[in-house]
């Protein structure tokens, strides 16, 4: 069943034709994703064309949604723009907006927040790497990949994944994979202060999700959003969790390239959540390479069985 | 991005919030000049850097206090000589301090009572926070380990903006008399604009003073923006110290390269933050010391690439290197031949560990082995990780 996004889930990009929106628009296409239109204001009617695929770019995201019935959108807009096309995508309904851009400033996200708190669209993101449903095709072809991940690394099957970063959830999952052991969907949250989607959610999520047998959740110094899942598994889950935490090195006050990984007091150091995973019965992993070896001891433990 | 206090003075000013008057002098030859815009009588001189603990600081040629008061504007153009070009050691600045470059001279304010107000982002909410406290010109770090109760917040419904009501909850709770409460009511208000409109992180008082007379005044100001918001405030680049900022980071910000300067020996270039931070966390792990942070991002290139071992080779501690990059999309080939080129251009002789994993990572590999180069090669991060401590042991 998997979480937010089915292989049969109507896709729209916005800023489809930028370099970087396009770029990854063929890589999604590649690998199956429903991809049914484009959105870039005043290219309304023209079409975005890869092998092929030909698919229609709309001036906005209402008219997009009237013509294709998309229900989620990829937001590759740049910077000063995204905050925009993000209330776009809530105003014309979609279920769910996932914002790659990377750099959006943080007074735009507070009103983005603002705005969007008692709809009904989820954004994942702004700043990351967006979200893989795995499908059953050769590498996991024929899922559903929105932003900008290796979908080849993926495999179908029952472990979810939650990661601020992008390229430590690709190292999760690749290790993973080389084990045989699939996914069910992969969700970056992103490395912004303010995010539309927390690690919790996510968590939520996976937790009454039939199909996902065990969760690796992947965290990073600052803020306090870890330790909220963290009790929240305590007290709610019963799958096997693993969880690592990036930034026991990082100097306090030192943003460590993602706008959300500075470490302000003594709450949100990697030593303090790390703490906080063990007391609520999350195997943590002790280096980036022990991901997927956490989660099969966690598993282990409780007799489930991940593949 | 971080301001000098002189600069966050001049921007409270301009959003009405009042400061003692002032003037900064970046010469000898400026201090005349600067101390006739202000009247005689006591006066202040402040060592301007960006870091915090000034008063406490010591210069490095024995000389105590980046900040002193002086009871004549004499006094204060004679200790303004002794901090100008000068080294400033505080706690914040690290043994190697940092040169002051411009001193600022103030009036010096009959001081009634002493609080701190700061505005900023709370994540928990995704709101701006003020925080003020009755307990001002102290470590607020302190206040709130000691005596939390003596620190309250306001969060800002920012559909809204600031309420009067919740200004009310403020002075109520700072116990401002009903003469301090009209000007303190103002204040607040202008700096809460004050930090929306110009896209700031932190705007922070410390102290915010009341005196005798009934004025509201901030005696310091520590202000910081967002630098994704840099964009749309050409006006606060302008106000961007180079000195500040290590000659590193500046290079490595030219090319798109996130570089931050550590005290190891074992230099790191990895792609994406989280992937960057855990590769300095895993060298630790097995007993290394990581030298640096350094984020290539998502798409590096081969150029991108060779600029970065040129950033990493300028730190003299480095004994190794180690690079950890994960190709999801991007060819670990291209990466293979940015780094056998890089190593070449650098003449590089210490010893460099290669992890390469992902898209296209078998022609990576080759590249590597066939280059003639001694790059030794880690299948794992932690085997990677692994052979790099040792070889640098």
């Amino acid at each position: 069943m998997a979480i937010l996004i089915k292989p049969e889930t109507k896709i729209l990009v916005q800023g489809i034709t930028g370099d970087f929106g396009g770029r990854h628009a063929k890589l999604s296409l590649d690998y199956g994703t429903n991809v049914v239109g484009g959105v870039t204001p005043g290219k309304g009617g023209q079409f975005f064309e890869h092998k092929e695929h030909r698919v229609p770019i709309f001036n906005s995201v209402h008219d997009a949604v009237a013509a294709t019935g998309a229900t989620v959108s990829v937001v590759f807009v740049p910077p000063p723009f995204a905050a925009d096309a993000i209330l776009e995508g809530v105003d014309a309904g979609l279920d769910l907006v996932v914002t790659i851009t990377e750099g959006i400033p943080v007074r735009d996200m507070v009103r983005v927040k603002r705005a969007i708190a008692g709809r009904k669209t989820r954004l994942v993101g702004p700043n990351c790497p967006g979200v893989v449903t795995p499908g059953t095709g050769p590498q996991s072809h024929g899922g559903c990949r929105i932003g900008i991940a290796p979908g080849y690394i993926h495999k179908k099957g029952h472990v979810g994944v939650v990661s601020r970063s992008g390229t430590l959830t690709y190292e999760a999952v690749f290790q993973l994979t080389s084990k045989n052991i699939g996914q069910s969907t992969c969700v970056g949250i992103g490395g912004d202060p303010v995010n539309g989607t927390s690690h919790l959610d996510v968590i939520k999520m996976f937790n009454d999700d039939p199909e996902t047998h065990g969760i690796i959740l992947i965290g990073e110094i600052g803020g306090n959003a870890e330790v909220e899942a963290a009790r929240w598994i305590k007290a709610n889950v019963k799958k096997p969790v693993a969880g690592f935490i990036a930034g026991a090195t990082a100097p306090a006050g030192r943003r460590m390239g993602h706008a959300g990984a500075i470490v302000g007091g003594a709450e949100d150091t990697a030593a303090a959540k790390i703490a906080v995973f063990k007391e609520c019965g999350i195997e943590v992993a002790v280096t980036p390479s022990d991901m997927a070896d956490a989660l099969l001891r966690a598993a282990k433990a409780k007799g489930v069985t991940l593949s | 991005m971080n301001i000098h206090e002189y600069q966050a003075k001049a921007l409270f000013e301009k959003f009405g919030v009042p400061v003692p008057k002032g003037a900064a002098a970046k010469s000898v030859a400026e201090f005349d000049t600067a101390l006739a815009l202000l009247p005689e009588g006591p006066t202040m001189v402040k060592s301007q850097i960006h870091a915090g603990g000034r008063g406490k600081g010591t210069f490095t040629d024995g000389f105590k206090g980046g900040v002193k008061f002086c009871k004549t504007k004499a006094d204060a153009k004679e200790l303004a000589g002794k901090m100008l070009n000068n080294t400033l050691v505080t706690l914040q600045t690290g043994p190697a301090g940092r040169k002051v470059q411009t001193v600022y001279f103030t009036v010096a304010s009959d001081i009634k009572k002493e609080y701190y107000l700061a505005i900023l982002l709370d994540r928990a909410t995704s709101r701006p926070v003020i925080v003020a406290s009755t307990e001002g010109g102290v470590e607020i770090e302190k206040v709130a380990h000691e005596t939390p109760e003596k620190i309250f917040k306001v969060y800002v419904d920012p559909a809204y903006g600031l309420a009067d009501f919740q200004l009310r909850q403020l002075i109520t709770g700072l116990g401002l008399t009903a003469s301090e409460a009209k000007g303190a009511a103002k204040l607040i208000k202008n700096l809460y604009a004050m930090f929306w409109e110009t896209d700031a992180a932190m705007v922070e008082i410390n102290p915010l003073i009341t005196t005798p007379t009934g004025d509201v005044l901030a005696l310091d100001a520590k202000v910081s923006f967002d630098s994704n918001a840099l964009f749309r405030h050409p006006e606060i680049v302008a106000l961007r110290d180079l000195n500040e900022e290590d000659s590193k980071e500046i290079e490595a910000s030219k090319y798109n390269l996130s570089y931050i300067a550590l005290d190891g020996n074992i230099a790191c270039l990895v792609n994406g933050a989280g992937l960057a931070m855990s590769t300095m966390d895993i060298i630790k792990h097995f007993g290394g010391n990581p030298a640096n942070f350094l984020d290539v991002g998502g798409g590096a290139s081969k150029e991108q690439v060779v600029a970065a071992f040129k950033i990493i080779l300028g730190d003299p501690n480095v004994k190794g290197i180690f690079v950890n990059i994960f190709g999801g999309i991007m060819d670990c080939n291209v990466i293979a031949l940015g780094i056998v080129e890089a190593v070449k251009e650098v003449g590089l002789k210490l010893p460099l560990v290669v992890r390469l994993e992902g898209n296209n990572v078998g022609a990576g590999k080759a590249t590597l082995a066939g280059s003639g180069l001694t790059i030794v090669s880690g299948d794992t991060m932690a085997d990677a990780a692994q052979k790099i401590v040792k070889l640098v042991a």
